[in-house]
């Protein structure tokens, strides 16, 4: 019996290795103690009961666990007191009770921890990526091609170059090879801007509007320090790249940071673009806060969602969290962007410290703003494989894939809040994005599983090193096989329109089908408008496929059969009744 | 004529004292000549800037007369002219020049540009155009003096150089006046004042003049049971099964019980009249509905406290009678739950309310965003929605005992004519899908508040009464059906923009449907016997006839697109279809679960006839041995399971569930709207599919039969659909630019993680790496 049920799961996810199971009680928090039987594979953590009806299943892949716990001693008193506490990434907390004779929790507890923490043993051969053997119809490495992307945008043009000069990351190794450069400006300038920023993060162009020919540049902050240093080759590349779009106007300079913090970075050798120093250049402060913010941010939000929603005072509960102003900051810093780039006329500059957290979700939501092709599901996968991954984001330190160290500092759902972002865009704008909802559930679920190699490592230079595209599969490669599981029925394709969603908290709403997925009692119905509308398409295919057929009949002469003329009328008449 | 002006920077005041937001000038108007369009301009060679009021009137008079669009017995009563209405946004005011008049029925704005009004908008109401405010729609009045905004309300000694008037609906006017006549400006102000503020005769509603002059085409058609028959009410216990145990009376007739109740009610069968005449039909059970079966959901009005001992003897003794006869079988068990005690009180209500739609009447950009940063705070502390969800969660409870337990519900109010309402109109809603239809949800109105004599004149306070008794409890009725209708929109025949408008209604004084206290009050006045009347009995308009207000393609938006329409073996046949619940509702396997931490039915006991009806009731009271958690399992197996959307309909009331009715309370601010998004982007979609299925079926019609169709339905046309403002169909106040809304308030302190704050992501001495 157990046997066909691992087999089961077995050709779900091919290549799994089982490792172990046992008997426990799952201390379900809507359930209560629930009998089930647990099985740990190399990939996940599968459990099903074994009284409940309907039956309870949990399925968690091994890079989700943040954090394994023992609970209880041998010698605890008091009923399912002794066991194992288990910390995911993805909001929710699984307990477990087992026996207590015989150290019935040591084997599973020596197992998950070697694979979901390999670091700990420095095996990186443990991340499921790196053996799954699935097979799918595309092939998501192809996604993402610098060079065709950028040519999609019109580039190189007279003004932009790309360059090849951080061919072997000798420039900047948290870059990508390929960037894009004014024209005007030798690779030598690069050499020595690339000196005055931050790990030598020089501003390259992100995306280049159309019509305006104003750019969206990112870099990390410049190296002014206390005593106030200038640079006098950042000072002119700068100003090459104003001049680069025709405008006379200034150019405009959206420092992430709140203006303290970006003052005291200065102490450490920090700093921003001084008056005196870029006197063609504005800078406005965006006053989004840094990653350990954020991080304290999401843990009191899980606070009130997780296991019960809060219910006295959840409104001020959920003020109380941040979460969703953070959220208003963000967007409303890229809607600065993207308006000073789209009406503004006027070329902007992006960075935050490093330029790799805030700076990352300014571009690319400012992107996504003025894009349309980035609300495609294949323009979003781009503009993630761009500004994300291939400009060093440092996934593997934010997500702490495979590392036991669950209280590093470095860990920060910067990721998450942009997608939170984008979800607050296509729910204000149903119909502007061609993916739904489980798309970007999707893509977090695989943000922490560790399946795919997509979101490994902190670089592109780490990546080719260890050879991540050879080795694994890409998160892509999964969703474009299946498209039409995350493909929005509502899209309609708007080429070269601006969205801009408002960042008001009126509108701004929790992401209850990711936050609170977990709670049963929350959990959505399938959307019944949606349901309604493909019920609709259906009805119109068939109407036209139908219409043919009469076309053909009447068209042959032949009088019509009374017998096949009742059903469709009593189709519509559903659809006819409500005019 | 649309102007800009500049405005002076703002600082970020929250509507307080002193308004600095008004310290700006409206441009001065432009002269007559100037209006006529660019043929006319060089009428006068010398153009000043400054133009006093006089100037305009006396050496240029308007040539272009605007009227108001009077309705039948509507009469003007002032006006004035040379008012500028404007609007601020996005750091400008834009506004127009006009004439404000007031008449026995609104107040009206006419711009001086009218005519160039070639985009009609696509919902539009007959009655109540964008520019009028009836008098019963205002709410507050605040005149603007030396740049402090106060209060209008009885005499006037100063007349303000600014009126801004925020309307029931949530629409806010700013209307300025200093282009116009002294004489006029007191006119016009104190009239406002005058009509829509103070003390009223019933017979000086509107709603008088205007049923005696217009000409009487109602629609009979209408298919909405106005239970003022005994025929309806007989039918209505047909319908819902419930004729087996009890019975329509005719004892009120000529109002002999009481003129609080209506003509005729339905009581159990073993109630004899002697015992509803007894206390003018206090402590009798009087029927609001059937369950599928057989527990019925009833009311009762509660005797008053009483001081006297012997009194309150005789009537517990009258109490327990009743209580005995309707305790025997067929009835068998009864819970009964007093409202007064379980709910918030109407006072409660009203006060909630007041902060509540405070925080819409927004006066400008400025405070729209000032008032953003703490909004989910602010919502909180208006305390609207916990009463919402307090009310979900009792019809929930309701509903349990009835579905669940078999038991017939008696409701318990000191005169159950508001939060008795309130609770059976919504466990009807929730267990009786005809409810959800237009028709039905109609016929529910009329059953329980209309005629069942809800005081709809006192608790929207009509006549300027009392203040004490106004309380939004019909409002609340339709914010508690909203969410249901938000959570599950292909149960309902109608849409949001439905109970949207039907909630303005409540302010339109041409229908009697909202404006007296109950059936003997409507009725008696109905009689004109103290007006000269020519014809006969005034005939009311009912708001049910929708073509009043809205012509058919208007009319299509109150339906839903989504709604899946109950397949119905004989559609000709209302009366005999009979409503079976489709989901199996047993009781969840499960044994005793854990007490978690916060359950929301965690503090529910039996709140219980406490204080009115004394301890000697408990033993009819048959839900003590129930486990505490029954209506728990209930709520959650009933969650478990994939919704019927015919069958019974649970609200989801966990906090993120319930939210603000966005329609009803943002469409007029134009900083919320979302240009070509919002709800409306999908159902745009849906109502463009549906038309082209239509049409192939048309054509698919025109193909079998070989011959011409001319006849297409109307569907709502929307085209360009991906532009339409999520603020639609009520988008009167379009924002011109598609420059997006830029929060204009600042990031407030995070106080307690100061030390995060000031961290950077991560800590490197960047000054090392420079060498």
């Amino acid at each position: 019996f157990v046997f066909t049920l691992i087999l089961s799961f077995h050709n779900l996810l091919r290549n799994t290795t089982f490792l172990t199971d046992k008997d426990v009680i799952y201390m379900c928090p809507f359930n209560g103690p629930v009998k089930g039987r647990v099985y740990i594979t190399n990939y996940r953590l599968y459990l099903r009961s074994v009284e409940n009806d309907p039956v309870v299943i949990l399925n968690v892949p091994l890079g989700v666990i943040s954090r394994i716990e023992k609970m209880g001693g041998a010698s605890s008193r008091g009923e399912n007191s002794y066991g194992l506490d288990i910390t995911c990434k993805d909001m929710r907390n699984l307990r477990f009770a087992l026996k207590q004779e015989g150290h019935s929790r040591r084997d599973i507890f020596e197992v998950l921890t070697k694979y979901a923490f390999p670091h700990l043993f420095c095996i990186l051969q443990l991340f499921f990526a790196f053996v799954n053997e699935e097979k799918f119809s595309e092939n998501g490495w192809m996604v993402y091609n610098p060079m065709s992307e950028y040519r999609r945008q019109g580039l190189p043009n007279e003004r932009w170059r790309v360059t090849f000069i951080n061919e072997h990351y000798g420039l900047c190794d948290t870059y990508p090879s390929l960037l894009v450069v004014p024209y005007n400006a030798t690779d030598d300038d690069l050499k020595k801007v690339a000196a005055f920023r931050s790990r030598n993060r020089i501003p390259v162009l992100s995306w280049i509007h159309p019509e305006t020919q104003a750019v969206i540049m990112r870099c990390s902050q410049p190296l002014v320090g206390m005593s106030g240093k200038r640079n006098k080759d950042d000072e002119r590349y700068l100003d090459i790249i104003r001049e680069a779009n025709g405008q006379i106007s200034k150019l405009t300079i959206y420092d992430a940071r709140p203006n303290v913090n970006a003052v005291a970075n200065k102490a450490t050798g920090g700093g921003y673009e001084g008056e005196d120093a870029y006197p063609n250049a504005e800078l406005f402060f965006l006053d989004i806060h840094n990653i350990h913010v954020m991080r304290e941010s999401l843990k009191k939000l899980k606070d009130i969602v997780y296991p019960n929603v809060e219910e006295s005072h959840w409104l001020s509960s959920l003020e109380s969290t941040h979460w969703l102003e953070h959220i208003k900051l963000v967007l409303t810093g890229a809607i600065q962007v993207a308006d000073k780039v789209s009406s503004g006329r006027s070329s902007v500059l992006v960075h935050c410290s490093d330029g790799w957290d805030r700076t990352a979700q300014l571009t690319s939501l400012a992107m996504l703003m003025l894009d349309s092709y980035y609300r495609t599901i294949e323009g979003f996968e781009v503009l993630v494989q761009k500004e994300w991954i291939s400009f060093g984001h440092k996934f593997a330190s934010r997500i702490g894939h495979g590392d036991k160290n669950h209280a590093d500092a470095d860990r920060s759902p910067i990721f998450l809040q942009f997608i939170d972002c984008v979800w607050q865009m296509s729910k204000q704008f149903p119909t502007a994005f061609e993916f739904n909802e489980q798309f970007l559930i999707t893509i977090l679920d695989h943000l922490y599983s560790c399946r795919f190699g997509t979101f490994l490592y902190n670089s592109e230079f780490l990546r080719e090193k260890e050879k991540v595209a050879e080795k694994t599969l890409s998160l892509w490669s999964l969703v474009n096989s299946e498209k039409s599981k995350y493909t929005n029925p509502f899209y309609s394709k708007e080429v070269n329109r601006a969205l801009y969603p408002v960042a008001s908290m009126r509108h701004l709403e929790l992401w209850v089908n990711y936050y609170i997925r977990w709670n049963p009692r929350i959990r959505q119905q399938p959307n019944p408008v949606e349901q309604r509308y493909m019920e609709l398409l259906a009805l119109r295919d068939d109407y036209i496929r139908r219409l043919e057929e009469l076309q053909i009949t009447n068209n042959s002469k032949i009088p019509n059969s009374s017998a096949s003329s009742t059903s469709p009328s009593q189709m519509v008449s559903q659809v006819q009744t409500h005019f | 004529m649309r102007l800009g002006v500049a405005a002076l920077p703002r600082n970020s005041s929250f509507r307080c004292l002193p308004a600095q937001d008004e310290r700006w000038e409206p441009p001065p108007p432009p002269r007559a000549g100037a209006m006529l369009g660019g043929g006319a301009r060089a009428a006068k060679p010398s153009f000043v800037s400054y133009i006093s009021p006089e100037e305009i009137h006396i050496k240029e008079p308007i040539e272009k007369e605007v009227n108001p669009h009077l309705l039948p017995g509507e009469l003007l009563l002032c006006e004035a002219s040379t008012v500028y209405k404007y609007m601020q946004e996005d750091g400008s005011n834009r506004g127009t020049y006009g004439k404000l008049v007031c008449t026995n029925f609104k107040i009206s704005f006419l711009d001086d540009d009218s005519a160039s009004d070639d985009n009609e908008p696509q919902f539009k109401n007959k009655i109540v155009g964008e520019n009028d405010i009836t008098l019963q729609c205002v709410d507050q009045i605040y005149g603007v003096y030396d740049e402090k905004k106060k209060l209008l309300t009885g005499q006037l000694r100063k007349y303000p150089e600014k009126l801004i008037i925020y309307c029931k609906d949530l629409r806010v006017f700013n209307f300025c006046l200093r282009y116009t006549k002294e004489e006029e400006v007191k006119r016009i102000v104190s009239g406002i004042v005058h009509h829509s503020q103070t003390p009223k005769l019933l017979k000086r509603l509107f709603l008088f003049s205007y049923a005696s002059a217009a000409p009487n085409n109602t629609d009979g058609r209408n298919q909405t049971v106005m239970f003022e028959t005994l025929e309806d009410w007989r039918d209505e216990l047909e319908r819902t099964k419930g004729n087996v145990k009890y019975k329509a009376v005719t004892t009120n007739e000529g109002y002999r019980v009481s003129e609080k109740l209506p003509l005729y009610f339905v009581v159990p069968m073993c109630i004899s009249e002697e015992n509803i005449l007894k206390y003018d039909g206090r402590g009798i059970p009087i029927w609001c509905w059937s369950c599928h079966n057989g527990a019925a959901l009833l009311k009762m009005s509660a005797f008053p406290k009483e001081q006297d001992d012997s009194t309150s003897q005789t009537q517990k003794a009258f109490l327990d009678g009743i209580y005995k006869t309707i305790s025997k079988p067929p009835y068998e068990l009864l819970k009964v739950d007093d409202l007064s005690s379980s709910l918030p009180s109407l006072q409660d209500i009203q006060t909630a309310y007041t902060r509540f739609k405070q925080l819409f009447l927004i006066d400008n950009s400025t405070d729209f965003w000032a008032t953003d940063v703490k909004w989910f705070s602010l919502l909180e502390s208006t305390n609207w929605l916990e009463i919402i969800r307090r009310v979900l969660k009792k019809a929930i409870e309701v509903a349990e005992c009835l579905e669940i337990q078999h038991t017939n519900v008696v409701l318990i109010e000191e005169s159950a004519t508001d939060l008795c309402c309130v609770i059976s109109s919504l466990v009807q809603v929730m267990m009786d899908s005809y409810s959800r239809t237009k028709s039905g949800f109609q016929s529910l109105i009329q059953k329980e508040w209309v005629i069942g004599g809800h005081c709809f004149l006192d608790r929207c306070n009509h006549l300027h009464k009392s203040e004490k008794e106004e309380a939004p409890v019909f409002l609340l009725l339709l914010n508690c059906v909203w969410q249901l209708v938000q959570q599950y929109p292909p149960a309902f025949e109608f849409t949001e923009t439905y109970l949207t408008v039907l909630s303005d209604s409540l302010y339109v004084p041409i229908f009697s449907t909202f404006f007296f206290n109950s059936q003997h009050q409507r009725d008696t006045n109905k009689s004109g016997e103290s007006l000269k009347t020519q014809s006969g009995p005034f005939r009311f308009l009912t708001v049910w006839d929708w073509s009043v207000q809205f012509d058919p393609k208007a009319q299509a938006f109150l339906n839903n697109p989504l709604y899946a329409e109950k397949p119905k073996p004989d559609k000709s046949q209302r009366k005999t279809t009979r409503f079976k619940h489709q989901r199996q509702l047993s009781l969840p396997l499960t044994q005793a679960k854990p007490s978690t931490k916060r359950g929301f039915f965690r503090e529910e006991t039996d709140h219980l006839i406490k204080n009115i009806l004394g301890k000697r009731i408990g033993k009819f009271i048959n839900c003590s041995d129930e486990p505490p958690n029954s209506l728990r399992e209930f709520y959650e197996s009933w969650h478990s399971k994939p919704v019927d959307y015919h069958g019974l309909l649970l609200p989801r009331i966990d906090g993120p569930e319930i939210k603000v009715w966005a329609q009803r309370y943002l469409r007029w601010i134009p900083e919320a709207q979302l240009h070509g998004g919002g709800t409306i982007a999908t159902a745009a979609k849906i109502l463009d599919l549906m038309e082209e299925v239509q049409s192939l079926q048309v054509k698919m019609d025109e193909e079998r039969s070989q011959a011409v169709s001319g006849d297409v339905h109307s569907v709502p046309m929307l085209r360009n659909s991906a532009r339409l403002s999520s603020l639609f169909p009520f988008a009167l106040l379009q924002r011109q630019s598609v420059k997006p809304a830029l929060p204009t308030s600042t990031w407030k302190d995070l106080e307690d993680e100061d030390d995060l704050v000031k961290r950077d992501d991560e800590f490197v001495d960047l000054s090392g790496d420079m060498l």
